[in-house]
Parts: C-alpha cells; sequence; structure tokens
C-alpha cells in the first residue's frame, strides 16, 4: 500500500477487506475471498512465534476442539478435517495442544526452529493410563 | 437466509467460514477473539458490528488493517451500542419506507464491548438501548479489568485482586469492593433475553447467541473472557482457567428470558473450589498469605450463596 506520510491520515477512515464486490461472505472460504491489503488477513504475526505447534495427522480423530479454541484462526479446517496450521496467523499461544484429547497428542508445541519432518518422525508414542 | 444456522456438533460447526481475521494484535492465548468468532460464527446473515474503545477495538483496527469481515465501526468509548442501534433505527426505517435495495437479506445488529465500557463508562448508553427496545444484542466481553490501559480496575474487579489502581501491598488485599451484577441490572429492563456464557461451553454459547439473535428485542450476552495478562496465567491455560471459572461456580452459566423467568444451563458434575479457580491466577496471589485466608472463606460463601439463589429463582419461576 502506498506510504503516507504521518499528517496526512484521514480522519475517519473506511477501510475495504475485499477487493471488488463479495455478495455471500458467511458462504465463502478464506481460499476464495477476494482480500484487500487491508485486511489483517494480508498480514503476519509470525514472529510474535517463540514456539510453534506442530501437526501430527496419524492421531488426530477430527473432534475440532482446536479449531473453536483457537484465538487466531490458524487452524485451517475444511470439510469437517483439521487439514494445517496457518502459520502467518499463530502467535504460538498453544491453547490447541492443551485442548487435544488425543493420546498422544496431534499438537505438540516445539521451539521456533524445530525441524518439522525430524520431530513428526521421533513422536511420542501412546502412553498407558494412569490409574 | 433468515433461517437458524444448523448446528448440531462441532464439526458442523467447523464447516462456517470465519468472517474475524488472524494477525489482529490481541495477546497469544486471548479469550476475546474466541468468544468473538463464536458469536460470529452462530449465524450465516449479514452482521452490522460496532466495538467500543478497549482491547477488542486497538486490536483488530490498527490502520491501515482490519480484521473484521463484516460492516463494523468503532467511534467512541462509551457509545458503541448507540452506533448500533442507530444503524438499527436507520434499517428499519428504511424498510418501512421501502427503500431497501436487498430488502429480503435479515442483518444482524451486534456490539462488543469490554467490561470497561459496559459496566462503567457506556452503562448509561447501553441502559437506553435495552430501555428504547432496539432490536440488537449487546455483547460484554467480560476480563474483569481495564486490560487495554495497563490494569486498572473496573466495577467488575471482584474482591482480592490486584490491580495497578488497587495494589495488593503492605496495607490493602488488593480491590475492596464486590462485582457489580450485571445481568439482573440488564434483565431488571425487562428485556426479552438476557444471558452469561462461557467460550469453553461453545454449544451453550451457540444456543444462547441464536436464540438472542433470532428473538425481537435487545439482548444482552455477558462473556467471560479471561486475561493472560491481567489475570497472571500462561496462555496455554486460557480454556483451563474459563473450565475453573464455570466449573467453581464462580461465573455461573444461565439465562433470564422476558426479565423474569431464569434459567441455569449449566451445572458442573464435580463442583470445583473457588481456591482452585483462585489458584491458578497470578491476581489473587497475595490472598494465600494467612492474614489474607479468610477472604478466600468469603467468596467461597459468597458463590455458594449466589448458586443457591439461582436455584430458588429456577425453582420458583420469578
Amino acid at each position: 500500500m502506498a506510504k503516507t506520510g504521518w499528517d496526512e491520515f484521514e480522519i475517519g477512515a473506511m477501510l475495504r477487506t475485499f477487493d471488488g464486490k463479495i455478495d455471500d461472505i458467511a458462504g465463502t472460504i478464506q481460499e476464495n475471498r477476494a482480500y484487500s491489503q487491508n485486511s489483517s488477513f494480508s498480514a503476519s504475526v509470525s514472529d510474535w512465534r517463540i514456539e510453534k505447534p506442530i501437526f501430527s495427522k496419524d492421531f488426530c480423530i477430527d473432534c475440532q476442539f482446536c479449531w473453536i479454541y483457537c484465538p487466531d484462526i490458524s487452524i485451517i479446517s475444511r470439510d469437517k478435517k483439521m487439514i494445517g496450521i496457518d502459520m502467518d496467523h499463530c502467535k504460538g499461544c498453544g491453547i490447541c495442544v492443551e485442548v487435544c484429547p488425543t493420546n498422544p497428542k496431534s499438537l505438540l508445541m516445539f521451539p521456533e526452529q524445530a525441524d518439522e519432518e525430524a520431530e513428526l518422525a521421533k513422536w511420542p508414542a501412546k502412553q498407558a493410563k494412569e490409574k | 437466509m433468515s433461517e437458524i444456522k444448523k448446528i448440531k456438533n462441532l464439526k458442523e460447526f467447523s464447516t462456517s467460514a470465519d468472517r474475524f481475521e488472524g494477525a489482529n494484535l490481541l495477546c497469544p492465548g486471548c479469550a476475546h477473539s474466541i468468544i468473538v468468532r463464536e458469536v460470529l460464527n452462530a449465524t450465516n446473515d449479514d452482521l452490522i458490528l460496532s466495538a467500543s474503545t478497549g482491547c477488542l477495538e486497538v486490536c483488530t483496527a490498527v490502520y491501515p488493517y482490519t480484521s473484521w469481515d463484516a460492516s463494523w465501526i468503532h467511534i467512541g468509548f462509551e457509545n458503541g451500542s448507540t452506533a448500533v442501534a442507530g444503524a438499527e433505527s436507520m434499517y428499519k426505517a428504511l424498510k418501512t419506507k421501502g427503500r431497501l435495495k436487498q430488502p429480503d437479506r435479515n442483518p444482524k445488529f451486534v456490539s462488543f464491548a469490554g467490561d470497561g465500557a459496559s459496566y462503567d463508562i457506556g452503562f448509561q448508553w447501553i441502559s437506553g438501548c435495552m430501555e428504547r427496545g432496539h432490536n440488537m444484542m449487546h455483547v460484554v466481553l467480560d476480563n474483569e479489568v481495564y486490560a487495554n490501559t495497563g490494569g486498572q480496575r473496573s466495577s467488575s474487579t471482584p474482591i482480592g485482586s490486584s490491580t495497578t489502581t488497587a495494589p495488593a501491598g503492605r496495607v490493602s488485599y488488593g480491590e475492596q469492593k464486590n462485582k457489580k451484577d450485571m445481568v439482573a441490572i440488564m434483565a431488571a429492563h425487562g428485556i426479552p433475553y438476557s444471558a452469561q456464557v462461557a467460550p469453553n461451553k461453545w454449544k451453550d454459547m451457540v444456543k444462547k447467541i441464536q436464540h438472542g439473535m433470532e428473538v425481537e428485542g435487545p439482548v444482552f450476552i455477558n462473556a467471560i473472557s479471561p486475561c493472560t495478562t491481567e489475570w497472571k496465567f500462561d496462555p496455554k491455560d486460557t480454556m483451563h482457567i474459563t473450565d475453573l471459572a464455570t466449573d467453581s461456580l464462580v461465573f455461573p452459566l444461565y439465562e433470564i428470558i422476558d426479565g423474569h423467568e431464569l434459567n441455569i444451563t449449566y451445572r458442573p458434575k464435580d463442583i470445583v473450589p473457588v481456591e482452585e479457580y483462585m489458584a491458578a491466577q497470578g491476581r489473587f496471589k497475595h490472598l494465600f498469605k494467612d492474614e489474607y485466608k479468610y477472604l478466600i472463606k468469603e467468596w467461597q460463601e459468597r458463590v455458594d450463596a449466589k448458586w443457591a439463589y439461582l436455584n430458588r429463582r429456577e425453582e420458583a419461576r420469578v
């Protein structure tokens, strides 16, 4: 977007989220929306993270707890399946890991520089129930 | 379009297309956006939204960005609710005059505000909206403190909580006054629906929001929103704290229909002691010193009394 000087801001600014007309937002998934540069969807907060979540498909039961409790709309669910994490918008809070009910957890937090494939290869095994 | 969205289970709910975007500047682990998402996803209709000054407003509308995919306005600290009420009045007027371009669309009017903008600063404005009977919903994101400006006390702050304007120290145990019962005040306006909701009980929340959107007249919703920064807990524990709040009955979930008919919508299987809820948060740390332990006991008594009162009211149907 064009650079504006400090004294050139509009008073009472109106920002448009989409380029062009969109009639049914609630029926259009994010991939099909034409976001404008003013939507925070086009921005990134990935540099906030100290730890990042890694998702292992093997144990996921698609309960969608992570989807509903994600504060940053970073869990991508399509057709009732959890398909991945939106790393541009994830702030690394770790709620998804806490609410994951599977054994072992399908989501775990790792340091930001951790290698995803290496961590997936040594994913913890199922733990026996404590009684 | 004006049908109620069918949400049977979480899998079905997860097919919703979010109208609230990421890369907003809310703290990691903030419950505000969880509540906002649950409210917005509860309907497929068009939305006309406002937010009063507070965390939600400053973090979702950082020029040149906006995180909202619906019509959204911010004016002042106090008048988010009246802004939406005005839009609703205009909509009604245009509809009667037959000047709406798409009269079959059925927009929903929702205003969001923090507890500061609802319990204190915007109180008169909200009261006016409820009294005038606008067809709108006011959602309070109740984090029990002015979190945006650095943690000053609000009239929603509970006794014993340490805030920056009521700090705990050698002479004081923090906030001295108890939380205002806003839902009862709003219900006393005789509005068709007022309720308390919590983000961890999403099904209860969606049901209440959908009922509130269908009903004709003003609706007041009070949602607990644990604040990682001011309540001083780890961001990952947001849902755990909310669970503790609802299970210890510090934040009971109920609804009041037409200002008198009270229904309790969530009864915890195992009631957790209030002490456990307080121990999980840094803002109550000082209360575990010997000289302040009586406050925890008092709080437990208050919570029990309130729960008994709610049960009695539900039974008596008054």
